[in-house]
Protein backbone atom coordinates (compact mmCIF):
# COMPACT_ATOMS: atom_id res chain seq x y z
CA UNK A 1 0.00 0.00 0.00
CA UNK A 2 1.26 3.89 -1.01
CA UNK A 3 0.28 6.67 0.79
CA UNK A 4 -2.43 7.84 -2.06
CA UNK A 5 -5.56 9.05 -1.19
CA UNK A 6 -8.72 6.61 -2.49
CA UNK A 7 -10.94 8.50 -3.93
CA UNK A 8 -13.76 6.77 -2.65
CA UNK A 9 -13.76 4.30 0.30
CA UNK A 10 -16.38 2.16 1.27
CA UNK A 11 -17.81 -0.11 4.36
CA UNK A 12 -21.22 -2.18 4.25
CA UNK A 13 -22.17 -4.55 6.39
CA UNK A 14 -22.80 -7.99 5.06
CA UNK A 15 -25.88 -10.58 7.14
CA UNK A 16 -26.05 -14.10 6.78
CA UNK A 17 -28.98 -15.61 5.38
CA UNK A 18 -30.24 -12.75 3.89
CA UNK A 19 -31.21 -13.62 0.29
CA UNK A 20 -33.47 -10.85 -0.20
CA UNK A 21 -30.31 -7.98 0.10
CA UNK A 22 -27.59 -10.35 -1.09
CA UNK A 23 -26.40 -8.60 -4.18
CA UNK A 24 -26.83 -4.95 -2.88
CA UNK A 25 -23.31 -4.44 -1.88
CA UNK A 26 -21.86 -5.57 -5.27
CA UNK A 27 -24.63 -3.46 -6.88
CA UNK A 28 -23.87 -0.38 -5.21
CA UNK A 29 -19.75 -1.15 -6.34
CA UNK A 30 -21.05 -1.16 -9.76
CA UNK A 31 -22.51 2.13 -9.73
CA UNK A 32 -19.90 4.02 -8.10
CA UNK A 33 -17.28 2.17 -10.56
CA UNK A 34 -19.62 3.07 -13.60
CA UNK A 35 -19.96 6.82 -12.51
CA UNK A 36 -15.99 7.18 -12.11
CA UNK A 37 -15.56 5.80 -15.47
CA UNK A 38 -13.82 2.98 -14.96
CA UNK A 39 -13.76 0.46 -18.13
CA UNK A 40 -16.56 -2.11 -18.48
CA UNK A 41 -14.43 -5.06 -18.64
CA UNK A 42 -12.40 -3.62 -15.52
CA UNK A 43 -15.97 -2.72 -13.42
CA UNK A 44 -16.91 -6.38 -14.81
CA UNK A 45 -13.97 -8.19 -13.17
CA UNK A 46 -14.09 -6.36 -10.08
CA UNK A 47 -17.96 -6.36 -9.61
CA UNK A 48 -18.42 -10.03 -10.21
CA UNK A 49 -15.44 -10.66 -7.93
CA UNK A 50 -17.19 -8.41 -5.29
CA UNK A 51 -20.78 -10.58 -5.71
CA UNK A 52 -18.64 -14.06 -5.57
CA UNK A 53 -17.58 -12.48 -1.82
CA UNK A 54 -20.67 -11.10 -1.02
CA UNK A 55 -22.33 -14.25 -1.43
CA UNK A 56 -19.93 -16.17 0.23
CA UNK A 57 -20.65 -14.26 3.46
CA UNK A 58 -24.54 -14.51 2.87
CA UNK A 59 -24.60 -18.44 2.30
CA UNK A 60 -21.74 -19.48 4.75
CA UNK A 61 -21.54 -16.96 7.37
CA UNK A 62 -23.12 -15.02 9.92
CA UNK A 63 -22.53 -11.68 9.25
CA UNK A 64 -19.54 -9.87 7.18
CA UNK A 65 -18.34 -6.50 7.00
CA UNK A 66 -17.37 -5.55 2.71
CA UNK A 67 -15.01 -2.64 2.45
CA UNK A 68 -13.77 -1.60 -0.86
CA UNK A 69 -10.83 1.86 -1.46
CA UNK A 70 -11.29 2.91 -4.59
CA UNK A 71 -7.89 4.41 -6.06
CA UNK A 72 -7.73 5.94 -9.60
CA UNK A 73 -5.87 2.88 -10.68
CA UNK A 74 -6.70 0.02 -9.16
CA UNK A 75 -9.28 -1.10 -6.40
CA UNK A 76 -8.61 -3.42 -2.72
CA UNK A 77 -11.30 -4.58 -1.38
CA UNK A 78 -11.48 -6.84 1.94
CA UNK A 79 -14.13 -9.03 3.04
CA UNK A 80 -14.43 -10.13 6.49
CA UNK A 81 -16.61 -12.65 7.87
CA UNK A 82 -17.76 -14.15 11.04
CA UNK A 83 -18.41 -17.84 10.35
CA UNK A 84 -17.19 -21.70 10.21
CA UNK A 85 -13.99 -20.65 8.45
CA UNK A 86 -12.40 -23.12 5.68
CA UNK A 87 -10.84 -26.21 7.01
CA UNK A 88 -8.96 -26.80 3.97
CA UNK A 89 -8.56 -24.03 1.09
CA UNK A 90 -6.51 -26.18 -0.89
CA UNK A 91 -9.85 -28.38 -1.81
CA UNK A 92 -11.85 -25.00 -1.62
CA UNK A 93 -10.18 -23.30 -4.55
CA UNK A 94 -10.70 -26.71 -6.48
CA UNK A 95 -13.23 -26.13 -8.86
CA UNK A 96 -16.74 -28.05 -8.32
CA UNK A 97 -16.19 -28.79 -4.68
CA UNK A 98 -18.54 -26.65 -2.78
CA UNK A 99 -19.92 -27.24 0.97
CA UNK A 100 -23.27 -25.49 -0.04
CA UNK A 101 -26.73 -26.84 1.32
CA UNK A 102 -28.89 -28.22 -0.75
CA UNK A 103 -32.08 -24.56 -0.64
CA UNK A 104 -28.64 -22.66 -1.76
CA UNK A 105 -27.70 -25.26 -4.99
CA UNK A 106 -31.23 -25.00 -5.73
CA UNK A 107 -31.09 -21.12 -5.83
CA UNK A 108 -28.19 -21.61 -8.45
CA UNK A 109 -25.22 -21.15 -6.35
CA UNK A 110 -22.56 -23.96 -4.51
CA UNK A 111 -21.38 -25.68 -7.68
CA UNK A 112 -17.85 -24.95 -6.41
CA UNK A 113 -16.95 -22.40 -8.78
CA UNK A 114 -16.40 -18.94 -6.14
CA UNK A 115 -13.08 -18.85 -4.66
CA UNK A 116 -11.63 -19.99 -8.23
CA UNK A 117 -13.65 -17.34 -9.85
CA UNK A 118 -12.60 -14.63 -7.42
CA UNK A 119 -8.49 -15.79 -8.47
CA UNK A 120 -9.66 -15.44 -12.02
CA UNK A 121 -11.08 -11.91 -11.78
CA UNK A 122 -8.67 -10.23 -9.32
CA UNK A 123 -5.59 -9.56 -9.71
CA UNK A 124 -4.52 -10.57 -6.17
CA UNK A 125 -5.91 -12.84 -4.06
CA UNK A 126 -5.58 -13.25 -0.25
CA UNK A 127 -7.62 -15.50 1.94
CA UNK A 128 -6.72 -15.89 5.69
CA UNK A 129 -9.58 -18.25 7.38
CA UNK A 130 -9.45 -19.82 11.15
CA UNK A 131 -11.78 -22.52 11.52
CA UNK A 132 -14.85 -21.67 14.00
CA UNK A 133 -14.07 -17.75 13.90
CA UNK A 134 -14.01 -16.50 9.93
CA UNK A 135 -12.28 -15.31 7.00
CA UNK A 136 -11.33 -12.58 5.43
CA UNK A 137 -10.74 -12.15 2.02
CA UNK A 138 -8.73 -9.97 0.54
CA UNK A 139 -8.58 -8.86 -3.13
CA UNK A 140 -6.75 -6.23 -5.65
CA UNK A 141 -7.72 -5.59 -8.66
CA UNK A 142 -4.92 -3.09 -11.35
CA UNK A 143 -6.61 -0.74 -14.30
CA UNK A 144 -3.08 -1.97 -15.92
CA UNK A 145 -2.25 -5.13 -14.85
CA UNK A 146 1.24 -5.40 -16.53
CA UNK A 147 2.42 -1.74 -15.25
CA UNK B 1 -30.41 -10.96 -33.71
CA UNK B 2 -32.87 -8.77 -31.51
CA UNK B 3 -34.53 -9.35 -28.32
CA UNK B 4 -37.72 -8.72 -30.42
CA UNK B 5 -36.68 -11.64 -32.75
CA UNK B 6 -35.93 -14.03 -29.55
CA UNK B 7 -39.70 -13.16 -28.70
CA UNK B 8 -40.67 -14.43 -31.76
CA UNK B 9 -38.47 -17.45 -32.39
CA UNK B 10 -38.91 -18.70 -28.27
CA UNK B 11 -43.04 -17.61 -28.67
CA UNK B 12 -41.83 -15.91 -25.39
CA UNK B 13 -44.03 -13.44 -23.32
CA UNK B 14 -42.57 -9.98 -22.14
CA UNK B 15 -42.23 -9.73 -18.58
CA UNK B 16 -40.35 -6.79 -17.95
CA UNK B 17 -38.78 -3.79 -19.90
CA UNK B 18 -40.34 -4.33 -23.13
CA UNK B 19 -38.95 -1.30 -24.16
CA UNK B 20 -35.32 -2.52 -24.32
CA UNK B 21 -36.35 -5.58 -26.96
CA UNK B 22 -33.89 -3.92 -29.55
CA UNK B 23 -30.95 -4.83 -28.31
CA UNK B 24 -28.80 -7.30 -29.44
CA UNK B 25 -27.01 -10.10 -27.47
CA UNK B 26 -24.10 -11.28 -28.97
CA UNK B 27 -24.22 -14.44 -27.95
CA UNK B 28 -26.25 -16.57 -25.46
CA UNK B 29 -26.02 -19.11 -22.19
CA UNK B 30 -28.03 -21.98 -21.01
CA UNK B 31 -27.90 -22.40 -17.64
CA UNK B 32 -29.38 -23.37 -13.89
CA UNK B 33 -26.46 -22.56 -12.59
CA UNK B 34 -25.02 -18.93 -11.49
CA UNK B 35 -22.25 -19.71 -10.38
CA UNK B 36 -21.60 -21.18 -13.97
CA UNK B 37 -23.03 -17.65 -15.39
CA UNK B 38 -20.70 -15.58 -13.16
CA UNK B 39 -17.85 -17.71 -14.59
CA UNK B 40 -18.28 -18.40 -17.81
CA UNK B 41 -20.82 -15.81 -19.89
CA UNK B 42 -18.97 -13.14 -21.89
CA UNK B 43 -20.91 -9.86 -21.85
CA UNK B 44 -23.73 -8.58 -23.00
CA UNK B 45 -24.98 -12.23 -23.51
CA UNK B 46 -28.85 -13.50 -23.30
CA UNK B 47 -29.28 -15.86 -20.41
CA UNK B 48 -31.48 -18.67 -20.37
CA UNK B 49 -32.90 -20.50 -17.37
CA UNK B 50 -35.15 -22.26 -15.37
CA UNK B 51 -34.11 -20.31 -12.08
CA UNK B 52 -36.58 -17.66 -11.11
CA UNK B 53 -35.41 -16.43 -7.51
CA UNK B 54 -33.89 -12.31 -7.55
CA UNK B 55 -30.13 -13.83 -7.63
CA UNK B 56 -30.50 -14.73 -11.50
CA UNK B 57 -31.16 -10.64 -12.09
CA UNK B 58 -28.25 -9.97 -9.69
CA UNK B 59 -26.79 -12.21 -11.68
CA UNK B 60 -27.23 -10.54 -14.99
CA UNK B 61 -26.03 -6.94 -13.44
CA UNK B 62 -23.22 -8.20 -11.94
CA UNK B 63 -22.32 -10.07 -15.31
CA UNK B 64 -23.61 -7.05 -17.40
CA UNK B 65 -25.78 -9.86 -19.34
CA UNK B 66 -28.65 -8.32 -21.47
CA UNK B 67 -31.96 -10.10 -21.02
CA UNK B 68 -33.12 -13.01 -19.28
CA UNK B 69 -35.54 -15.85 -20.71
CA UNK B 70 -37.21 -18.10 -18.58
CA UNK B 71 -37.70 -21.46 -20.02
CA UNK B 72 -40.45 -24.35 -19.80
CA UNK B 73 -42.94 -22.00 -18.33
CA UNK B 74 -41.48 -21.30 -15.10
CA UNK B 75 -42.61 -17.73 -13.78
CA UNK B 76 -40.45 -15.61 -11.87
CA UNK B 77 -41.23 -14.52 -8.04
CA UNK B 78 -42.69 -10.95 -7.95
CA UNK B 79 -39.40 -9.82 -6.27
CA UNK B 80 -37.20 -11.02 -9.49
CA UNK B 81 -39.50 -8.79 -11.36
CA UNK B 82 -39.34 -5.43 -9.55
CA UNK B 83 -36.06 -6.25 -9.78
CA UNK B 84 -35.39 -6.99 -13.49
CA UNK B 85 -37.39 -3.40 -13.87
CA UNK B 86 -35.37 -1.42 -11.58
CA UNK B 87 -31.81 -2.63 -13.28
CA UNK B 88 -32.91 -2.52 -16.68
CA UNK B 89 -32.87 -6.30 -17.73
CA UNK B 90 -35.50 -7.23 -19.97
CA UNK B 91 -37.42 -10.26 -18.96
CA UNK B 92 -38.76 -12.96 -21.04
CA UNK B 93 -40.58 -16.67 -20.60
CA UNK B 94 -41.31 -19.43 -22.85
CA UNK B 95 -43.05 -22.63 -22.54
CA UNK B 96 -40.30 -24.25 -24.53
CA UNK B 97 -37.88 -26.51 -22.48
CA UNK B 98 -33.93 -25.47 -22.10
CA UNK B 99 -32.30 -27.90 -25.18
CA UNK B 100 -35.18 -26.79 -27.72
CA UNK B 101 -34.98 -22.98 -26.59
CA UNK B 102 -31.30 -22.54 -26.64
CA UNK B 103 -31.76 -24.99 -30.14
CA UNK B 104 -33.96 -22.28 -31.90
CA UNK B 105 -31.69 -19.51 -31.13
CA UNK B 106 -28.66 -21.48 -32.18
CA UNK B 107 -30.09 -22.90 -34.94
CA UNK B 108 -30.73 -18.93 -36.19
CA UNK B 109 -27.43 -17.77 -35.41
CA UNK B 110 -26.92 -16.94 -31.96
CA UNK B 111 -23.36 -18.17 -31.03
CA UNK B 112 -22.62 -19.82 -27.59
CA UNK B 113 -20.47 -17.89 -25.49
CA UNK B 114 -16.90 -20.07 -25.95
CA UNK B 115 -17.73 -19.12 -29.40
CA UNK B 116 -17.57 -15.33 -29.13
CA UNK B 117 -14.21 -13.20 -28.70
Amino acid sequence: MTDEKPLIEIERTITGGDFQSAGDVSSELKRILQQIGFPAAFSRRVVIAAYEAEMNVVIHAFRGVFRAWIFPQRIHIEVDDEGPGIPDLELAFQEGYSTAPPHIREMGFGAGYGLSNMKKCSDRLEIDTRVGEGTKVIMDFFLNPDS
Amino acid sequence: MTLREVKEILEAEVLACEDLLDREPRSACGSDLLSDVLAFTKENSLLLTGLTNPQVIRTAEMSDLIGVVFVRGKRPEPATVELAVMKRIPLLATRLPMYEACGRLYMRGLRGCSEVE
